[in-house]
């Protein structure tokens, strides 16, 4: 038996083994990435408005100081003291980094954006979004959180490795955000880092596989503890099919980052021999480059590297929905007030998503003369993955059927997921298709797809995830009218990002465009679309400012939730509200005598029955 | 706080936790190398020319080490089978020939191996035959060593668990035998790769 004492403030709270604690640290470190990696986002987006103009940021910058400045002042007049001064703190240090990156000879000098700063921003909002934002928000700080709670378990299966996982993150963070004050400025590949560019270019890409490389780490730590946890410390009586479906989620997901991230990894480890010690993994013989030929012995590949990568990244796209769908089911669940329809084939489709997952990377990759064998395996294959998510999606429809919807915020934002990630996996569809994927890929259309799939799709999950759990973590509620006010007005802007994208796209627009299109014949008819996108995304940054005045607030002057405010079955909800750090989670180990989603039960006097109720009373 | 299952398995799955830890970490580890091997098939098979492995490597130094590190996991079964019959003494003799083994493989490695190539300036930017074999030998090499600081780990100051958790220092010893296996795997497959295909 593991005995673990935690004495002073640093095993409590920094080098914390507790799951609450570490899932809180993975929540604020990827809450702070986001913003963070949003503003680089708003950055560009003045570019694709106002080519060639000098950036007027300080306005921007200005409005993040004095949140920083104002969320500091609150922390240090509040109980909860450490945490609001340190957000505060952060705040600052943000505006810092920002002031920076939008000054300077390299980067944009007179407020005017140079074109190897743009193409390192957009490099930088890939991957800060994806690695260090969403996923550990969905994973680690969410999953962290809720799922020892609501399997009934003491902790993970292995503390010290959870802390080390968010460590690890930590560091690569720390990397990534050092890398844009290297010479030459941050990875400028884009995220998908193809080669032989990446291979050529500045130092910023090496410190970019430093990152990567604990990143990948981090979250191999954390799926063996994640798989671990749900097998072994299931509560007595919680069966697999008895499972709330975001442990289901979260345990498919943890399956794919455990087999997909490592053939990243080895793919970093050779393009850090490729820019280290000069071997040629991704360069092939007889490159020229400038003036003459690269003095390197070539033979080898660059596609290469491009099946190794999507061979991670593609069940990402998954790691990114699946938790998400599973907050959207605990939410609809709820505030339906019925159990989910098709649970079971609910959580068969998930498996069947996770291993489809791996066999439709190529779809990627339509573009680079493959085979038509290939292609016609990868289209089948890319066509039935499809499949499961229709399924996932149609069940979470029928589910409202009939139900007396309680329409609070995390049910606003768990059903403007359901729209949102439909109008993203539609407008698939047409680009797992190599013959019309030939035309769409490389522009605007791609990146609305895949926008609308991750941020109003998994980003509105996660909101919802956040005003849903939050009365657990902190024993207080969200204010509901800015929680609306958040909702809708994210709502309205997020879709005036994303929805002119396909306009933009259909009409031939590449999506590498520095200057946003100007100076392309093509593209004038649909140009005035990059004012209206750059200002429905300001309007989104607004928004959130709402939600993170909303969040400091009701930490501070929220009504009280008490344990179970919104009536919930499952286990995390019979556990004190912000339970304890110093024991383990439960006053008495719970035991589980029925399925997940008890609610509405005709014989039963109260509309819910939670997981742990013997009799039905 | 007590965490469940870290010495006795629990009932309906068998197991307890260290082990599902490691099988999964080793899950991930096939893929890694998986990843890296099937790099080499897909370089291997673009490629016009391609050297013959022996003509560049010493099949029989590579045999040497194939040889210890074979014998490496058998003295690692029966350091643990030592453990299994509460025999201290012999569980340490076997557990320092492993990793003497593992130290013997590496040295030889190095010594042997890496420092002539590259006295003869065949270094991993000289080819993509090079450049593959520096990278799966190399990476292999790290997870011996890895494998090599864990064993020293618990034949020295990490058996003082036997005096109070004797069950589960046994099992702490299987699971690193499990990662040792693993590692003398890998490097069943990489020597006829990489030497004599």
């Amino acid at each position: 038996m593991t005995e673990i004492s935690r004495e002073s403030i640093w095993t409590k709270y920094i080098f914390s083994q507790d799951h609450k604690v570490i899932g809180l640290q993975y929540a604020f470190t990827a809450l702070f990435f986001l913003l963070f990696g949003f503003a680089l986002m708003m950055i560009m987006r003045w570019q694709l408005a106002y080519p060639g103009k000098p950036i007027p940021a300080d306005g921007f910058i200005w409005v993040i100081a004095l949140l920083g400045v104002v969320i500091t002042l609150i922390g240090l007049f509040h109980s909860k003291k450490n945490l609001i001064t340190l957000s505060g703190i952060i705040f600052l240090f943000m505006t810092w980094i920002l002031i920076y990156l939008t000054s300077g000879e390299g980067r944009m000098p007179e407020g005017i954006m140079t074109p190897d700063f743009y193409n390192s921003l957009g490099a930088m909002h890939g991957t800060i979004m994806i690695f260090l934002g969403v996923v550990p928000l969905l994973v680690g700080g969410l999953g962290n959180y809720v799922l020892p709670l609501q399997i009934g378990a003491p902790d993970m299966a292995f503390p010290k490795i959870n802390m080390v996982s968010y460590w690890s993150y930590f560091l690569g963070g720390i990397t990534m955000l050092v890398s844009f004050f290297v010479p030459g400025g941050a990875a400028n590949s884009g995220w998908t880092s193809y080669p032989p560019l990446s291979d050529l270019a500045t130092t910023g890409q090496t410190v970019w596989l430093f990152g990567m490389v604990l990143l990948i780490t981090s979250s191999l730590l954390g799926s063996i503890n994640f798989i671990t946890t749900v097998i072994q410390l299931r509560a007595k009586g919680l069966t697999w099919m008895r499972l709330p479906f975001f442990v289901w989620t979260q345990f498919v997901t943890a399956f794919l980052l455990l087999l997909a991230f490592p053939p990243l990894e080895a793919a970093g480890v050779l393009q850090l021999m490729d820019r280290l010690v000069g071997t040629s993994f991704f360069l092939p013989s007889g490159l020229y480059v400038g003036t003459g030929p690269l003095p390197v012995s070539g033979g080898g590949s660059p596609l290469l590297w491009q099946h190794l990568f999507w061979f991670l990244a593609h069940p990402e796209v998954y790691v990114l929905i699946l938790p998400a769908m599973g907050i959207v089911a605990e939410i609809i669940a709820n505030n339906t007030r019925k159990p989910l329809w098709g649970y079971r084939s609910m959580v068969f489709a998930s498996i069947f998503l996770g291993i489809m997952s791996f066999i439709v990377w190529a779809h990627h990759m339509y573009l680079t003369g493959m085979g038509t064998t290939m292609t016609a395996f990868f289209q089948t294959t890319t066509m039935i993955i499809s499949i499961p998510s229709v399924i996932i999606l149609s069940a979470f429809f029928i589910s409202l059927w009939g139900g007396s919807i309680r329409f609070n915020t995390p049910m606003l934002f768990a059903l403007g997921f359901l729209p949102m990630f439909g109008i993203g996996g539609l407008t698939g569809l047409p680009l797992g298709l190599a013959s019309s994927d030939i035309y769409l890929h490389d522009t605007y259309y791609v990146i609305g797809h895949f926008h609308y799939v991750v941020a109003p799709g998994t980003i509105f999950a996660l909101f919802a995830g956040i005003y849903y759990w939050f009365p657990k973590v902190t024993g207080k509620m969200m204010d509901e009218l800015l929680g609306k006010i958040h909702f809708w007005g994210s709502m309205i802007f997020i879709n005036g990002i994303f929805l002119p994208m396909f306009i933009q796209g259909l009409a031939g627009i590449s999506r590498r465009l520095y200057d946003g299109g100007e100076s392309y014949l093509h593209a004038q008819d649909v140009l005035f679309w990059n004012e209206v996108m750059s200002y429905s995304a300001w309007g989104l940054g607004l928004m959130q400012i709402v939600f993170i005045i909303n969040f400091v607030l009701s930490l501070r002057n929220g009504k009280d939730a008490g344990s179970n405010p919104w009536k919930a079955t499952t286990l995390e909800w019979s556990a004190a509200s912000s339970p304890p750090i110093e024991h383990g989670n439960f006053d008495k180990v719970p035991e589980v005598y029925r399925a997940a989603y008890e609610y509405s039960v005709p014989e039963a006097s109260t509309d819910f029955i939670p997981q742990n109720q013997k009799e039905v009373k | 706080m007590q965490i469940p299952y870290t010495v006795e398995p629990r009932p309906d799955t068998g197991l307890h936790n260290a082990k599902i830890g490691i099988w999964l970490f080793l899950a991930s580890e096939v893929m890694l190398f998986g990843g890296l091997f099937s790099a080499y098939v897909l370089l291997r098979t673009g490629s016009i020319v391609w050297p013959e492995g022996s003509s560049i490597l010493s099949v029989p130094i590579g045999t040497f080490n194939t040889m210890a590190l074979i014998a490496s996991s058998v003295t690692m079964v029966l350091s643990w089978a030592a453990l299994k019959i509460n025999n201290l003494s012999k569980f340490k003799m076997y557990m320092f020939l492993t990793y003497f083994l593992g130290l013997v493989f590496l040295i030889v490695k190095v010594v042997f191996e890496y420092l002539p190539k590259f006295e003869h300036h065949l270094y991993p930017s000289e080819s993509t035959f090079l450049a593959i074999y520096f990278t799966l030998t190399g990476l292999h090499a790290l997870h011996v060593l890895g494998g090599v600081i864990v064993n020293i780990y618990f034949w020295g100051p990490g058996s003082k668990m036997w005096e109070t958790e004797p069950e589960r220092f046994t099992n702490r010893v299987e699971v690193a035998g499990l990662y040792w296996h693993f590692v003398d795997l890998v490097w069943i497959f990489l020597f006829p790769v990489l030497y004599l295909l």
